[in-house]
């Protein structure tokens, strides 16, 4: 007779020291807001307040720019190997505190803590330590004859999905290259951003080089109207991305983009067909499929739908939801209510628009914003969900018959960010990553991530490369 | 659901066609797997499995009729003063010991296994195995690990080793048979996976990653791919086979993530030892001490469990 082998709660018990309310970090110091408000920020899993942090308004993003601008003077003169020994400061300390990083990031954003502690909070200190050893090599990322100067003062707008991660690999280049930096938190997960400022502080970092201005899309659309900053890096919606790029016409600021996407997910007949099925997950239920990158259409050769379908329904039975605190957790909350909502309804949309759904069965926690792990199948890709990105764990499969009918379906979306190829053949897998307009092609793989592998977008994903050799010239002014 | 495994002909030949596996994603999974937190309870729980699920083992060439005794002793009873301490599922020994093992385990309900078809290499011809395995039948031995030909599998002689193990599994009738595929000798996860296949439609009641004799044993990703074609087997046919995972199990941890590896893979309803097995001889004296732990707050000192 089988013994009952229910996992037990396994909940990290690390608290993260926090602030009750937290100002804004500007010139190397703690300061109140000029506004006078403040907002709640809270968790996704039990919807309680966690700390009060500081609304940034213009006033108080000018302060940032001028104090960015001062510290740029000092920066940028340090010796290279100067800057690259502070930041490799940086990065020893995410290492260090990499525990109650993690924490803080799954409380702030209801991210799994298996996620942030295997994935978010090491690759964050990965980038700080990849591009800390580029700072006194720059000569080396620019063609024979060039010079590699700084740009100035960059305004950087990071998004809430991987908070601390999306912070590093805009602050990690930028530092290296002696720009200074005014960074702007998504409005729902601050923590970690603030967190890392004051690691900043204890860095002995010289003041103004990095400020850290929270609020919500206002205090970004301060940042990005401002006349003293250089340049913008900005990771969110295509929808923002648009309204950015408008904003900043005609004055000459720099502009990198990384955007929405709606990755495809090929799958043919001869692939592995259990390793595809755990890429198949880890590329749609990964942090609740709040990715960018993510690989929301699965595109799948017609001869193995059905036992794709099967294997599945069967995985997602075996996904564990609930405290994004409990080690065994695979999928945490849903970031907010908005977010909930939007992809609520765009599940509706499927349903209306006729394809078949299909849920893990789980109970869902009392409170907080949960969503089980999804997939539709008997999508066309007319439907809205094979066209617009979710963001939630949710996955639209569709199928096709050749490798042309793939590349065209795979093509045939406005974003082009990342795809993902899964056959045992190694020309077919060529063949087919060659032809994809992805910025990203993962063969027999998903959702890896290394500092010096660039990432970006085609199309409507974006413009611009962050990490790797490519991830400097965007922080670089040739002279 | 369309299945792209290999089926056995009339004949007994196998269809070329292999099952691809993919070492990245697999590593990858067995990886998260093996991060899973098992704690109180549930530790608790695993380690009463993981006993109940244990071939106590020895097989040494300095092997005694009084070794196997004291052997079985422990198996019938891991833990003196502790009556709810299950006894482990078998006791495996080599063909000439087995007697001696039945008698000792007499009415006990714990099994006798037996290596046999020359273990651990098995390359000697099929007469001799089949000799060696008679015999160890004979004896009295409940079940059989019989080894599979390694050289004749890498050398692409697929219908030799299915039909060896076949005129085996003939031979053995009720007896349980399980069919080392010795993982550490097969190059790659795709041979151990299409080892397993034709194991599996070769009449392997279990299929065992390793003899414990070669340098690299049972390890996460083996065990994994060996689960995906147990699971295959039974989507394609509605019937469960066993797993047993063998060779250097030594701690409770490895244990408990390999039963996570079958939970998670196979589904709770493979925990039990009709269809799973670990294989080990100190494994039993740590799952032990970890129980002691859990259950007085801390650890005792070895000499309170008694040595085989």
């Amino acid at each position: 007779m089988a013994t009952a082998f229910a996992y037990a709660p396994a909940p990290e018990r690390v608290r993260p020291h926090l602030r009750e309310r937290y100002g804004l970090f500007i010139d190397g110091k703690w300061v109140s807001p000029k506004s006078e408000r403040y907002m709640e920020t809270i968790n996704p899993a039990d919807e309680t307040k966690i700390a009060e942090v500081a609304y940034g308004d213009a006033e108080d993003v000018d302060r940032a720019v001028r104090a960015a601008r001062k510290g740029f003077e000092r920066w940028s003169k340090l010796t290279a190997a100067d800057r690259a020994k502070y930041i490799y400061r940086i990065a020893r300390a995410i290492t260090e505190r990499s525990r109650e990083l993690a924490v803080l990031e799954s409380l702030d954003g209801g991210k799994p803590i298996r996620e942030s502690r295997d994935f978010d909070i090491p690759t964050s200190a990965a980038h700080f330590f990849y591009y800390a050893g580029w700072a006194d090599k720059l000569e080396w990322a620019v063609r024979a004859g060039h010079v590699a100067k700084p740009i100035g003062v960059c305004g950087q707008i990071v998004p809430w999905n991987f908070p601390l991660l999306m912070a590093a690999w805009k602050l990690a280049p930028a530092l290296a290259c002696g720009n200074t930096v005014v960074l702007k938190p998504a409005e729902t997960t601050p923590l970690t951003a603030l967190a890392l400022a004051q690691i900043i502080a204890e860095a002995d970092i010289p003041p103004g080089v990095v400020n850290v201005v929270t609020g919500d899309g206002s205090t970004g659309a301060a940042l990005v109207d401002h006349d003293g900053v250089d340049k913008i890096a900005f990771t969110g919606s295509t929808d923002v991305g648009k309204i950015i790029q408008r904003r900043i016409a005609g004055t000459g600021k720099r502009l990198t983009l990384e955007l929405g996407g709606k990755a495809a997910n090929v799958v043919f007949e001869d692939a592995p067909l259990d390793q595809a099925i755990e890429g198949i997950v880890q590329g749609i239920y990964f942090n609740q499929g709040h990715v960018c990158c993510a690989g929301s259409r699965l595109l799948v050769e017609e001869s193995v739908h059905d036992d794709i379908v099967a294997r599945l329904t069967d995985r997602i039975q075996t996904l564990r939801l609930g405290d994004p605190l409990d080690k065994n957790t695979d999928i945490g909350a849903i970031n907010s209510l908005p977010q909930l909502e939007k992809i609520r309804e765009l599940v509706s949309s499927g349903i209306e628009q006729g394809a078949t759904f299909v849920q893990a069965e789980c109970e869902l926690p009392k409170r907080g914003y949960f969503f089980p792990a999804s997939f539709f199948t008997n999508v066309q890709t007319s439907h809205r969900i094979a066209r617009e990105e979710i963001f939630g764990p949710v996955l639209a499969i569709i199928t096709f018959r050749t490798p042309d009918e793939a590349i065209e379906k795979a093509n045939n979306t406005p974003y082009g960010l990342s795809a993902g190829v899964w056959t045992a053949e190694g020309s077919k897998n060529m063949w087919i990553a060659q032809h994809l307009r992805a910025g990203v092609v993962w063969c027999n793989t998903f959702n890896k991530f290394d500092p010096s592998s660039p990432f970006g977008g085609y199309k409507e994903s974006g413009f611009g490369r962050e990490g790797g050799v490519h991830g400097l010239h965007e922080y670089l002014a040739l002279a | 659901m369309t299945a792209t495994l290999p089926r056995a002909t009339r004949n007994g030949a196998l269809s070329r066609q292999r099952v691809h596996v993919d070492a990245v994603m697999l590593e990858a999974r067995a990886a998260e797997l093996a991060k899973r937190s098992i704690k109180t309870s549930a530790k608790v729980a695993g380690i009463d499995i993981a006993i109940r699920c244990t071939d106590l083992t020895t097989l040494e060439g300095k092997d005694s009729e009084g070794r196997v005794r004291s052997l079985c002793a422990k198996a019938v009873v891991p833990r003196p003063g502790w009556s709810d301490v299950p006894s482990v599922a078998a006791v495996c020994v080599y063909p000439n010991l087995v007697a001696v093992a039945k008698s000792a385990l007499a009415g006990t309900g714990v099994k006798v296994a037996s290596v046999a078809t020359s273990f651990p290499s098995g390359l000697v011809d099929l007469d001799v195995k089949l000799a060696d395995t008679a015999q160890a039948i004979a004896a009295g031995a409940d079940e059989i690990d019989m080894v599979i030909d390694r050289g004749a599998f890498l050398a692409g002689h697929e219908d030799l080793v299915f039909d060896e193990i076949s005129a085996i599994k003939n031979l053995c009738g009720d007896v349980h048979l399980k069919v080392i595929l010795e993982t550490g000798e097969l190059g790659s996860y795709e041979a151990m996976r299409h080892a397993s296949d034709l194991a599996l439609e070769a009449g392997a009641d279990f299929i065992k990653s390793s003899t414990g004799k070669v340098g690299t044993n049972a390890t996460y990703p083996t065990a994994l791919v060996m689960c995906e074609a147990l699971r295959d087997f039974y989507r394609r046919t509605g019937e469960k086979r066993g797993l047993k995972l063998a060779g250097g199990i030594r701690t409770t941890k490895q244990a408990l993530t390999y039963l996570v590896i079958v939970n998670e893979t196979l589904g709770e309803s493979w925990l039990r030892p009709e269809l799973f097995r670990l294989g080990a001889s100190s494994l039993l004296d740590d799952l032990l001490m970890q129980l002691e732990k859990e259950r007085t707050g801390h650890y005792a000192g070895a000499d309170y469990i008694p040595k085989d």
